[in-house]
């Protein structure tokens, strides 16, 4: 399968890339192994494709009590044992947890957040760690709570000229600890329940789920339903539940079951 | 950077093929693996299933695996691919080649190319991987013959191959 013509540029900076991305039949590509795939079949066709690895956009860089992680840094980088950033346990879990060596290779964490998937790995991670991301657009920069970027499947807050350009990670406090468990699907390897749980030391905790519902999200029903002891099930079913597809039934179990693990392993990390 | 087309729509792109400088005229639409199959000539490298499941497809690209059917060849200039045909010298076999021949770690030998180069990549990340490791580092690479006890075996010869030699 080869995609429908489409011109290309690569521009060298954010501000040429906003110029590119006015047309609105243009499409920002960044790891490529969400929107190729998607063109291949011909659910995406961009007329003009703007390449942003010219772009100084990859890289970790602990600021403060902030992780800044680049749009364009690979999960590959992301997990490199050079990268040395004191990142949250689930995010490590979500990274390693996404595709294969060679999608991680590939794939950046800007552009799987950009993509908008509603089974993504990774963005239950970044919600349950309590990110933002800067968000930047010839109007100027923007900061967004994760879960409030997120509209539905494949739609995101992104405007046509605008670039999702940092992660921005809170470093983990003292005494918290946080992981991520999916259960993927043994064909597709995306998650058909895929829970993250950040548990602090105060007990609270955050939780954010994938792979449920139209989207990635923060599940503070959830997260009350944790600290009050009281059935998760009932919690889970708050929230708009969409099974993609299989047993709605099936799917919600193992949603149960992820959120349970995840916090039984946040809670062991927050100890040691 | 624009690149410009010469009017029926092909761009230059320069890169480095197997250690040699090489110049594909593509369409942007171009994927990596049809400019090395019907381009080049590199036929080694296989397409499976078109959909970046199966890593049939599989090369390196600055020595890490990447599935070729999933890359555009025009985002990769000035970079630097091998494929199966650049990874021994031409006269003798990789290490690696050499220890899939010699563990059965394949039947019909469709996967192998892909096999191999990710092998490439998780030896260089890992010189010792333990079995799992090996079956992580292989979660991207189908093999329909059911010869994945023999890729194992084969994995851990070649790492350990690598290990003596250096």
């Amino acid at each position: 399968m080869i995609p429908a013509a489409f011109d290309y540029v690569r521009p060298d900076s954010l501000e040429e890339a906003f110029a590119e991305l006015a047309d609105p039949e243009a499409k920002a590509i960044a790891g490529g192994h969400s929107l190729l795939p998607m063109m291949k079949l011909r659910l995406a066709r961009p007329s003009r494709l703007v390449d942003l690895a010219g772009l100084d956009l990859s890289g970790v860089a602990v600021d403060g009590g902030t992780i800044r992680i680049g749009a364009l840094t690979t999960y590959d980088e992301l997990l490199s044992p050079r990268n040395v950033a004191p990142l949250p346990g689930a995010l490590c879990d979500a990274a390693a947890e996404v595709g294969d060596v060679q999608v991680r290779n590939a794939g950046t964490v800007g552009g799987a957040l950009a993509h908008g998937d509603p089974a993504s790995d990774f963005a239950a991670a970044v919600i349950a760690a309590g990110a933002t991301l800067l968000l930047r657009s010839p109007e100027g920069d923007r900061e967004v709570a994760v879960e409030a970027f997120f509209l539905g499947p494949f739609t995101t807050l992104l405007a046509q000229q605008e670039l999702l350009v940092e992660l921005r990670v809170p470093v983990p406090a003292a005494g918290e600890g946080s992981a991520y468990v999916a259960f993927a699907d043994p064909a597709s390897g995306y998650p058909l329940a895929g829970a993250a749980v950040c548990a602090g030391s105060d007990g609270r905790c955050m939780v954010g789920l994938t792979g449920i519902a139209a989207q990635p999200q923060r599940a503070t029903v959830v997260e009350e339903a944790i600290g009050a002891g009281t059935d998760l099930g009932e919690a889970l079913d708050t929230l708009g539940l969409m099974s993609l597809d299989g047993d709605p039934e099936y799917r919600r179990q193992l949603a149960i079951v992820a959120v349970e693990r995840a916090l039984d392993v946040a809670r062991r990390r927050a100890e040691s | 950077m624009r690149f410009m087309d010469d009017g029926i729509g092909l761009v230059q792109v320069g890169l480095r093929v197997n250690g040699e400088e090489t110049r594909l005229d593509v369409e942007p639409r171009t994927l990596l693996v049809h400019a090395l199959r019907d381009d080049l000539g590199l036929t080694g490298t296989k397409i499976g299933c078109d959909t970046s499941q199966c890593g049939a497809c599989t090369v390196l690209v600055e020595g890490r695996a990447f599935k070729s059917c999933t890359l555009l060849a025009v985002r990769l200039a000035g970079a630097e691919v091998t494929t199966i045909e650049g990874l021994g010298d031409g006269r003798l076999l990789h290490p690696i080649q050499e220890a899939f021949a010699e563990h059965h770690g394949l039947q019909c030998g469709f996967c192998t190319p892909g096999m191999i180069l990710a092998t490439a990549d998780l030896l260089d990340r890992d010189p010792d991987p333990d079995n799992e490791a090996i079956r992580r580092a292989l979660a991207g690479n189908l093999c329909r013959c059911t010869g994945y006890q023999g890729i194992l075996a084969s994995v851990r010869a070649a790492a350990e191959a690598s290990r003596t030699r250096s």
